[in-house]
């Protein structure tokens, strides 16, 4: 009986996208249907979770057909962490961007395509954690792509094309990897369904397994921005909307995270590819943090975090043992919350100060004290401070990685150590120059006078309101080196956004856009006080993953083995 | 259906098919990039029928002997695989198109911030994140203004833009 929920997190969204888009006339409709869709399916999600967690996992096969022909659910302990997790934190962006929409566009947004795409992403992302065979894996990450790629063109504008032209070349080259590995791997073994690929593809020849295994772990990096495959990553996120790359940032990558574990798991046991994992993941955090630590510009610092913290979950991944596994659930429930309260918070800070970008920035810790703490928490979260989620998530990882032994592993506890120490560098350099010093330019507006429509909605007085003292003490000190009205021109200032009739942030519109940020925040912190818990769950999830008979047997029946 | 035959030519066209959509695919023109895409896709489709095994009757229970049949599975993953290419290349034409409205091309574009990195990297100078409040005289500050002016033109000459078209296209 209770399975007939487990289609619900992928039908639910995907009804209510075709509601919203014939709703399209009336804002206020589409904002009630998306709101009600998330939260009912954020519900169901919860109920699968406790089901889950008491009776182990649960499939459906859809239309009754045979699982070696049909589409099968699965939903086991992984699936439904993830599951939740996504869901909560797509609901709370989507406040969030209800409370941006009030501002940016006015009461009657004139974006009608928002909400049902958005839904339609949601759907995507539940359908590639629920599903149960490579084909309908590779729908699910179809339909999350096709929408965020509206999601990331969303205007139209200059940046967003230039972005979005790279962004889908990338996804579909991705894409197409994966496809061919599919084909390939039904020549191999005449199935496509993941139960009884675990157990035909340890049959084939060792080369050929391989190869296979090769080609979709090559489509799958690409998607979760592993090191070599990243590069298309902080190129194309920070030109989106602020809830889009939010909701992008946490979700997308994961979801390829998620495909990797259970190809390494589920399908591939026996080839677990320690070297060359722990070498990408190795390669993954310290360049990809590197790259952070040389940014000036908030989003694209986060973008590069993002990517080097995606290398901690492949360590975990690489190590194979149970510990290693569980942490790396633990570290993508962590880092999925983190991510996106970040970049909910940078789009905050863009609304308060105008921009993301440094060189224009500066005391907002005095001017905005709320936004400063809710920046401040989930930073110090990311970088891996105690007491937080971030902190444990990380100790689990390096603890299963010095049980491995290897000299390998012992270098990549090195590297996680020194790339969560340049994390903190770079979210220190965030905070003390977006927040605790007075800005660089000073009483010169820095938006480019040549043309108006590019500059920023920013109000002169935001940033002249910075106190005159400013300027007297920018003078005293000599001038430090400061950007020219047009020189450094970052990429969020080429921005042109749709412009805000009045910067005014009218109180309720400024209570959506804060509410959700602290919630995840809260969210994020409570990790923190539920990790026993949520270790133990995860510590069976891993188990579920390396003794994956249950899961086998749920999807194929008993005795059914092949 | 146990023959394990593999029909050679089949195999030749994916060959043909996925060299031909790479070479189009390192193109810069998006347009181009899109018949690379759409090649690659097709040689997907080829190799799933590849992948079914030899030809047989037309899938349909009733009418032919189940042992004469065709795998009806891979035409079905196919069939999917259409429509979903037929999807993203409408959503590929719209952007080359909303691309050549804006900028009169539909090349892929360098990253403008990472080109004004690579360019400082060259010329081994800080950038202006760089918080250097010690140093920093006023004859620094204008010399270092003068370089981003042609920072902005460097970087426009690399994308096919001059700087001014290039501020108004972003």
């Amino acid at each position: 009986m209770i399975t007939a929920l487990l289609p619900l997190p992928v039908v639910l969204p995907l009804f209510g996208a075709g509601l919203a888009l014939a709703m399209g006339r009336s804002a206020r409709a589409q904002r009630v249907v998306s709101l009600v869709v998330l939260g009912t399916t954020t519900l169901i999600t919860a109920v699968l979770v406790a089901q889950v967690h008491t009776e182990g996992p649960l499939a459906m096969r859809v239309g009754g057909w045979p699982a070696d022909i049909g589409i099968s659910l699965v939903a086991d302990r992984l699936s439904v962490l993830m599951l939740l997790v996504s869901t909560v934190v797509s609901l709370c962006v989507l406040v969030y961007s209800l409370g941006q929409g009030m501002i940016e566009y006015g009461s009657n947004t004139p974006l009608s395509v928002y909400h049902p795409t958005y839904l339609v992403l949601v759907a995507g992302v539940s359908n590639a954690f629920l599903s149960g065979d490579l084909f309908n894996l590779y729908v699910g990450f179809e339909i999350l792509l096709v929408a965020s790629y509206v999601l990331l063109t969303l205007g139209g504008t200059g940046a967003r094309i230039r972005a979005g032209t790279v962004y889908v070349t990338v996804s579909l080259i991705s894409s197409v990897i994966f496809l061919a590995a599919i084909a390939l791997v039904y020549a191999a073994t005449g199935t496509v369904n993941m139960a009884q690929l675990g157990g035909r593809l340890a049959e084939l020849p060792d080369a050929v397994a391989l190869v296979l295994q090769l080609m979709l772990l090559i489509g799958f990096a690409i998607k979760a921005a592993v090191f070599p495959l990243s590069a298309w990553l902080p190129d194309s996120y920070p030109t989106a909307p602020a809830p889009v790359t939010a909701v992008f940032a946490g979700l997308l990558t994961k979801v390829g995270i998620y495909a990797i574990i259970r190809l390494q798991t589920l399908l591939f046991p026996d080839s677990p590819l320690s070297g060359l994992l722990m070498w990408t993941a190795l390669f993954t955090m310290i360049i990809g943090v590197l790259g952070a630590v040389a940014q000036s510009d908030i989003k694209r610092v986060l973008s590069f975090t993002l990517v080097s913290h995606i290398g901690y979950m492949v360590f975990g991944i690489a190590l194979g043992s149970e510990a290693g596994m569980s942490s790396a659930i633990f570290y993508v429930a962590h880092h999925i919350t983190i991510q996106t309260t970040l970049f909910l918070v940078a789009g905050l800070i863009d609304r308060l100060g105008g921009s993301t970008s440094l060189d224009h920035l500066g005391r907002l810790a005095q001017r905005a004290p709320l936004l400063a703490v809710l920046f401040f928490i989930p930073a110090m979260n990311l970088a891996g401070i105690p007491p937080f989620s971030g902190f444990l998530g990380k100790l689990g990882l390096l603890q299963a990685g010095v049980d491995d032994g290897s000299w390998l592993a012992y270098v990549l506890v090195a590297g996680g150590v020194v790339a969560s120490l340049l994390t903190l560098y770079a979210m220190a350099k965030v905070w003390n120059r977006a927040f605790w010093q007075p800005p660089n330019a000073v009483g010169e507006p820095p938006e480019d006078p040549v043309d108006p429509v590019v500059s920023e909605p920013v109000p002169v007085a935001a940033r002249t309101g910075a106190p005159t003292g400013a300027t007297a003490s920018s003078a005293l000190e000599g001038g430090r080196p400061e950007s020219a009205p047009g020189s450094v021109r970052t990429r969020t200032d080429l921005h042109d956004k749709p412009m805000p009739d009045t910067f005014s942030l009218t109180r309720r519109s400024r209570l959506a856009m804060t509410l959700p940020a602290a919630v995840l925040v809260v969210l994020s912190t409570a990790l923190t006080v539920v990790a026993g818990p949520l270790f133990h769950f995860t510590d069976e999830a891993a188990r579920d993953l390396r003794e994956p008979s249950s899961y086998v047997e749920t999807v194929l029946g008993e005795g059914n083995h092949e | 259906m146990t023959d394990m035959s593999v029909n050679i030519l089949l195999t030749v066209v994916v060959g043909a098919l996925f060299a031909s959509g790479v070479y189009l695919v390192l193109e810069r023109s998006l347009t181009r990039i899109l018949v690379g895409v759409l090649l690659i896709s097709n040689g997907v489709n080829v190799l799933f029928l590849v992948a079914s095994g030899p030809a047989g009757r037309s899938p349909l229970l009733g009418r032919n002997a189940p042992e004469d049949i065709s795998d009806p599975l891979p035409q079905a993953l196919v069939l999917t695989a259409i429509v979903i290419t037929l999807g993203v290349s409408a959503f590929m034409l719209a952007m080359a198109y909303r691309s050549w409205q804006l900028n009169r091309h539909d090349d892929a574009q360098d990253d403008v911030e990472d080109a004004l990195i690579r360019r400082r990297a060259e010329r081994d100078e800080a950038s202006a994140s760089y918080d250097d409040s010690a140093g920093g005289t006023l004859d620094e500050e204008g010399s270092d203004t003068s370089d981003n002016g042609e920072d902005s033109a460097d970087t426009g000459a690399l994308t096919g833009n001059g700087p001014d078209s290039l501020r108004k296209g972003i």
